[in-house]
C-alpha cells in the first residue's frame, strides 16, 4: 500500500488512536481502586492530623492500615448540615468541598435575602465528630478557599463549646515554596490552637494579621511574611466557611 | 546508522548509552529539558521519581517509535510520536497516582509535562526514526539517565543546603542551627527555582573545565 496516500494516513491514524485509547482505558480502570483508596486515606489522615491523631513519626510501617484503624476508632460520627444548621441526608466523607465553595461564593455575591437563603439550603457542609481518649467530643469541619496560585484547604477542630479551636491544618495546591507554602507547616497551623471564632455571641472568625497579632488576641494569628496573598486567602477561607457553619454552631451551643 | 548484525552489547551500543551521560548530556550539553529540571529538584525523592519516570518514557517511546518507524506515514510523523509519548506519560502518571501517591502530588503537573520534554521528541526525531528498536531503546534510556543524573545531583545540593535534609532525614546536626544556639541556618534561596538554574550552570562550568572539547570556539 502506498504509504503516502491519504487512505493509508487516515487508517493509520485511526488505528493508532483506537489502540492507544483502549490501552489507556484499561489502565485507568485497572488503577482506579488503589487511586481512590489513596485519596480516601489522605483525607482521613488530614482529618486525624487536625486533632493530633495522624501519623507523627516514621515508626509506623503500614501507614494505610494505621490511618484506617485510627479513623474508625476516633471519628465516631459524621453528618452533613446545610447553611441553616439543619441536618441533611448523605455521606459527609464524600462531599467535595470545591463545589460547596462555589456555592459559598454565590451566597456572598447574591443580593436578595431569598436567593441567599435558598443557596444556604442547598449547601452540604460536612461535620466530623471526634471523640478523644477522655470521651470528650470535638467537631472537625473542612474549610476551602483560594490562595495566590491555586486552591487552599484545611480542617479545623473545635471544642464542644463550638468556639475554641482545638487544632487546625492547612494545605495548598501550589503556593510559593518557602513563602505562601508555609501555611502547611505545623508552626503556622499551631498558632490557631486556643483561638476563638466568637467574641461573646458575635462571629469574628480568626484574622491572619500582617506584622503579627498580639499574644493576647483571641481572634488573630501572625501572617506569613512574604506570603501576603496566601495569608489573606487563609483569613478569607476561614471567615467564609465558618460563616456558613455559624447557624449550626449557634444551635448546638446551648 | 547501526549495522544489521551488531552484537547486543557492542562498543557502539555501549557508546549510545554512555555518551548522553557525559559528553552528550541532554541537560548540560544540549540544554534540553531544563524547565522540569528546575521545578522538581528541591527535594531528592521527587527528583528520583521524576528521573525514573523520564527514563521509562524516553526508553519506551524510542523503542515503540523505532518498531513503527517503517509504517509511520511521513506527513503525520510528529503527531504519531506525540500520541505515543502522551500515552506513555499518562500511564506513568496513573501508576504513580496509584502506587506513589505522596510523590505524585509533589510532582503535580510536571509528570504530565514530560510530554513536552524536548529530550524525548529530540531523541525520537534524531535517532529512533532511523534505527532499529534495540539501539533506540538503549539511546532512549541513556538519555533518560543523563537527564536523571543531573536532576539528582542538583536535588542533592538543593535539599542539603536548602532544608538540611536528605530524603527527608535530618543530615545537618540540629545543634548547629541558630535557633538551637548554633551558627548555621538553611539557605532559603536554595529552595527557590532560580537556584536550580544556577546549580545547573555550575555543573556545566565544572563539566566543561574537565572536557575541553565541549567548549565552543
Amino acid at each position: 500500500m502506498n504509504k503516502n496516500s491519504n487512505t493509508y494516513t487516515f487508517l493509520y491514524a485511526a488505528g493508532l488512536v483506537v489502540v492507544v485509547a483502549s490501552a489507556l482505558a484499561i489502565a485507568s480502570i485497572g488503577l482506579k481502586k488503589p487511586q481512590e483508596k489513596n485519596i480516601a486515606i489522605e483525607k482521613k489522615s488530614n482529618i486525624l492530623s487536625t486533632v493530633g491523631k495522624g501519623i507523627t513519626g516514621d515508626e509506623i510501617k503500614d501507614k494505610d492500615a494505621y490511618i484506617e484503624a485510627q479513623y474508625d476508632k476516633y471519628i465516631v460520627e459524621s453528618f452533613i448540615v446545610n447553611g441553616h444548621g439543619e441536618r441533611k441526608e448523605g455521606n459527609a466523607f464524600q462531599i467535595d468541598m470545591k463545589e460547596e465553595y462555589n456555592k459559598i461564593k454565590d451566597i456572598k455575591q447574591a443580593l436578595e435575602e431569598e436567593k441567599k437563603s435558598a443557596l444556604r439550603k442547598s449547601l452540604n457542609l460536612p461535620v466530623f465528630i471526634y471523640k478523644d481518649d477522655d470521651a470528650r467530643l470535638k467537631c472537625i469541619i473542612p474549610v476551602y478557599g483560594a490562595g495566590l496560585w491555586g486552591p487552599l484547604w484545611g480542617y479545623l477542630a473545635l471544642n464542644d463549646d463550638f468556639n475554641t479551636v482545638y487544632g487546625a491544618i492547612f494545605d495548598h495546591k501550589g503556593e510559593t515554596p518557602g513563602l505562601g507554602a508555609e501555611i502547611a507547616t505545623r508552626a503556622f497551623a499551631g498558632q490557631f490552637v486556643g483561638k476563638q471564632i466568637f467574641d461573646g455571641r458575635t462571629f469574628t472568625s480568626i484574622k491572619v494579621v500582617k506584622g503579627g497579632a498580639p499574644k493576647t488576641d483571641l481572634h488573630g494569628v501572625d501572617a506569613i511574611s512574604g506570603g501576603t496573598i496566601t495569608s489573606r486567602g487563609v483569613e478569607e477561607m476561614l471567615h467564609d466557611c465558618l460563616n456558613e457553619y455559624n447557624t449550626f454552631f449557634a444551635k448546638n451551643k446551648q | 546508522m547501526i549495522d544489521q548484525k551488531e552484537p547486543l552489547f557492542s562498543t557502539k551500543i555501549l557508546r549510545l548509552f554512555t555518551n548522553p551521560i557525559n559528553k552528550g548530556n541532554p541537560i548540560t550539553v544540549l540544554i534540553l529539558g531544563v524547565c522540569s529540571a528546575l521545578a522538581v529538584t528541591a527535594k531528592m525523592k521527587p527528583a528520583i521519581v521524576m528521573a525514573i519516570s523520564v527514563i521509562v518514557v524516553t526508553g519506551f517511546s524510542s523503542f515503540i517509535i523505532s518498531l513503527l518507524r517503517n509504517t509511520i506515514p511521513n506527513r503525520i510523523r510528529i503527531i504519531v510520536q506525540l500520541v505515543v509519548v502522551a500515552a506513555l506519560v499518562i500511564l506513568v502518571d496513573q501508576v504513580l497516582r496509584a502506587y506513589a501517591y505522596e510523590v505524585s502530588k509533589q510532582l503535580s503537573v510536571f509528570v504530565g509535562l514530560i510530554i513536552t520534554n524536548c529530550i524525548i521528541m529530540g531523541r525520537i526525531e534524531a535517532f529512533a526514526l532511523g534505527n532499529k528498536p534495540w539501539p533506540a531503546l538503549v539511546d532512549g534510556v541513556g538519555n533518560g539517565i543523563g537527564y536523571g543524573l543531573i536532576l539528582i545531583v542538583v536535588a542533592f545540593f538543593r535539599e542539603l543546603l536548602g532544608s538540611g535534609t536528605l530524603f527527608g532525614h535530618q543530615v545537618i546536626p540540629e545543634n548547629w542551627y541558630i535557633a538551637n544556639g548554633g551558627f548555621y541556618e538553611n539557605n532559603g534561596l536554595m529552595i527557590l527555582p532560580p537556584m536550580a538554574l544556577i546549580m545547573v550552570g555550575v555543573i556545566i562550568w565544572i563539566q566543561r573545565s574537565f572536557n575541553k572539547q565541549l567548549i565552543e570556539k
